[in-house]
């Protein structure tokens, strides 16, 4: 099953590498990692979506308090939480496809950007699959490059991930 | 008062109560030998190879409950390390490796002896630092000693650049140190306690395994307390062996790949587990799928939440220091007045003492070729058990936990873990600074010693009167019973036909050797190897080749699948 979590690490060189590491070392897998630092300088806020059995994960959530630099490790899956991806994509855009992208942009409520007279740059941001289902109601040859920023996290309400 | 970072560094260590540093100098800690040089509060040894620095530090470390410290240089310095870094991480055993670093301003420059250390150590150490400014020296090493002590120990590496151990600085070292990202458990939960002690009491067919948490948790006296309480049987680790006397009548011995029959089949028809310190293993409980049947209710106490319900799902975990839970369930067992079932534990000690009926660690006696086995009983007995024994790795590193009887925590030093060839002489030197008055012995065999045989030099000059047991059987052992049992008696690489002359060897490092090739002279040998007690003595037995560690249990097999002799 797919997992959202979400961690709090000080912000300092290699604490990155130190969690990259711990999910390579030790077979775990990570289909997206984002990171940056939060209002507080000294802290950096991770989200990882991984997939494993209900044993894997908490031997991950386990090995993630392990780490030294870790603050504060939560599996967002597990309760009421709201999951955002931005992605960028390039689609070609002439002739009568011009006005169908942009109807497919409106419909799933992304932004075109950046506008040529070949092809439209458009901004989408939604759940993961969101993304992959505008992909999908894209025709293949239209989609010139993709750029995605992997899911990033946070708990419904009063649940706050924090120091 | 304006300080230089080398300066500091030394400052720091002297005020951790630091009395041994085992280290190799080079380029990049020259400055921090300089301040070495001036002092001597904090004693230096050179070792051979850096691997014995660790090495040394980590028995140091093992043998006294106090952090081991080595000193490195750049580059080679710490690639050498590693083997003792790694050893040290699966252990979990407490050590502070300081390594010099390429000047700040080369880093990144493929400068001369420059590697990436805290990118190469970072996967076999607790944690790691490079400092990069002056004025962090001094926070660091604490939080480095701090860390490598604390929780389930572990190495922690500080890797200095050379220009910023010459910067200087005001030197204040900080009296203690608290981490937001890190605080590890003391307490147990007191309802799981509770719930932990209930079961223990109505169980029909109990069973305690310990492993290396109770050494290193301080806690063989509390562990000891609660099974002669309880009157259950009590197994040990290979890591854990000390933890409860093994010549005790409720110890059935080491568990695991070549533990006793009694111990493996207690541990999988037991209906009550409880795990203390250990984190069943592969060379511990083989298989975890033979493992789960039958079921048992399982307990399981910690200091580190991911060794629970790591390889075998657990009913109830208790997270805290080994030595606060212990001394938990003993106060409330007496204090809530629990009470065993005594007709079912009577029955369950009848079907024990028929297992150990068994007798597994029997050997074929000869008087015209030396058994190992022998030669361990032998230095059990002239010992009178109560050396600090350090041990290669392989057969000889098992006969010597299945026939030395431990009966105090800290005297029995291997590589369990990561099971490291060439721990043993400069483990043995560690435990020898650390404990000048103790005897100290080697069991090793002719393989894993060459794996370190430089450190003879280091005992040369330090003086240390270590006693090398080398079961000398020309042959990789371990690696010919594999090769025996599942690849043909084809015996690929095992056999070494170019060993040196192990007296010669001795004699040339200055010290003694003394060679026995036969079973009525082992004694004897042995008496006159303790008897000389301020100098190092290398004894080559030459043993019986084709001699197997028994029971077995092969890879991937259950505990009662052992091969027995």
């Amino acid at each position: 099953m797919k997992h959202i979590i979400s961690i709090l690490l000080e912000n300092e060189a290699g604490a990155l590498s130190r969690v990259a590491g711990l999910f390579s070392a030790r077979g775990y897998n990570i289909e997206s990692l984002t990171v940056a630092p939060t209002e507080d300088a000294t802290l950096s806020r991770m989200t990882v979506v991984t997939r494993g059995s209900d044993e894997v994960i908490e031997q991950i959530t386990k090995q993630l308090n392990k780490l030294v630099d870790v603050i504060k490790v939560v599996d967002l899956s597990e309760g009421e939480h709201i999951e955002r991806e931005l992605m960028l994509v390039k689609l070609r855009a002439v002739g009568k496809d011009r006005e169908e992208m942009k109807r497919m942009t409106d419909i799933f409520r992304g932004r075109i950007i950046d506008v040529t007279d070949k092809d439209y740059t458009v901004e989408l941001t939604g759940t993961g699959s969101k993304l992959d289902a505008f992909l999908k109601a894209i025709e293949p040859s239209a989609i010139l490059e993709t750029v995605r920023t992997g899911s990033s996290g946070i708990g419904r309400g009063d649940r706050v991930l924090k120091v | 008062m304006q300080m230089t970072g080398a300066e500091i560094v030394v400052r720091c260590l002297q005020e951790e109560g630091v009395e041994h540093v085992f280290g190799y100098p080079g380029g990049a800690v020259l400055f921090i030998y300089d301040e070495l040089s001036k002092q001597n509060k904090v004693k230096h040894i050179l070792v051979r190879h850096e691997q014995g620095a660790l090495h040394a530090a980590d028995g140091y470390a093992r043998s006294t409950h106090k952090v081991g410290v080595a000193l490195v240089t750049s580059g080679p310095g710490v690639t050498n390390a590693v083997t003792g870094i790694a050893t040290a991480y699966s252990d979990s055993i407490p050590l502070v490796v300081i390594t010099g670093q390429v000047p700040t301003y080369a880093i990144g420059e493929d400068a001369f002896q420059e590697c990436d250390t805290v990118g190469i150590t970072r996967p076999c150490v607790k944690h790691n630092f490079l400092v990069r400014k002056v004025e962090d020296i001094a926070s660091t090493i604490k939080k480095a000693f701090y860390i490598a002590s604390t929780g389930r120990p572990g190495p922690v590496v500080v890797d200095i650049p050379k220009d910023v151990s010459a910067q200087k600085t005001e030197f204040l070292y900080p009296a203690s140190i608290s981490l937001r990202s890190y605080n590890p458990v003391v307490k147990g939960h007191p309802g799981q306690i509770k719930k932990a002690l209930q079961l223990l009491a109505q169980a029909q067919r109990p069973m305690i395994y310990t492993g290396g948490g109770v050494i290193l948790g301080e806690s063989a006296t509390e562990l000891t307390e609660f099974v002669r309480k309880l009157g259950f049987p009590c197994t040990n680790t290979l890591m854990g062996l000390g933890g409860f006397p093994a010549t005790d009548k409720q110890f059935l011995g080491m568990l695991g790949m070549h533990g006793t029959y009694e111990a493996n089949l207690a541990m999988q028809e037991c209906d009550v587990l409880l795990a203390i310190g250990a984190r069943f293993d592969d060379r511990v409980i083989g298989n975890p799928k033979h493992f789960f049947d039958p079921k048992r209710t399982i307990i399981h106490v910690d200091v580190d939440p991911s060794s629970i319900s790591k390889r075998v799902k657990v009913d109830v975990p208790i997270v805290g220091q080994v030595r606060d839970v212990l001394k938990e369930f003993n106060k409330q067992w007496d204090l809530f007045k629990f009470h065993t079932d005594l007709p079912a534990l009577k029955k369950w000690w009848a079907q024990i003492d028929t297992w150990r009926g068994r007798q597994c660690l029997n050997y074929e006696r000869s008087t015209s070729i030396i058994k190992p086995q022998f030669v361990v009983q032998k230095l059990y007995e002239i010992t009178k058990g109560d050396a600090f024994i350090t041990s290669d790795v392989g057969q000889h590193q098992m006969w010597a936990a299945q026939y030395y009887k431990f009966n105090k925590p800290r005297r029995w030093i291997n590589s369990g873990g990561l099971g490291t060839m060439g721990f043993g002489l400069p483990s043995a030197m560690g435990a020898q600074l650390a404990n000048p008055r103790a005897t100290v012995a080697c069991v090793t065999g002719e393989a894993s010693i060459q794996m370190c045989i430089q450190e003879l030099s280091t005992c040369k000059q330090y003086k240390l009167p270590i006693k090398l047991i080398c079961l000398n059987n020309r042959y990789m052992g371990m690696v010919r019973q594999w090769q025996e049992f599942f690849h043909g008696n084809r015996y690929a690489e095992s056999y070494m036909n170019a060993l040196p002359d192990f007296v010669k060897l001795a004699e040339a490092y200055g010290h003694v050797g003394i060679k026995v090739d036969k079973p009525g002279d082992v004694e004897a040998a042995l008496k006159e190897c303790f008897a000389r007690k301020k100098e190092l003595v290398f004894m080559d037995f030459q043993t019986d080749q084709t001699e197997n560690v028994y029971p077995m249990i092969p890879g991937g097999k259950g505990l009662s699948e052992m091969i027995l002799v």
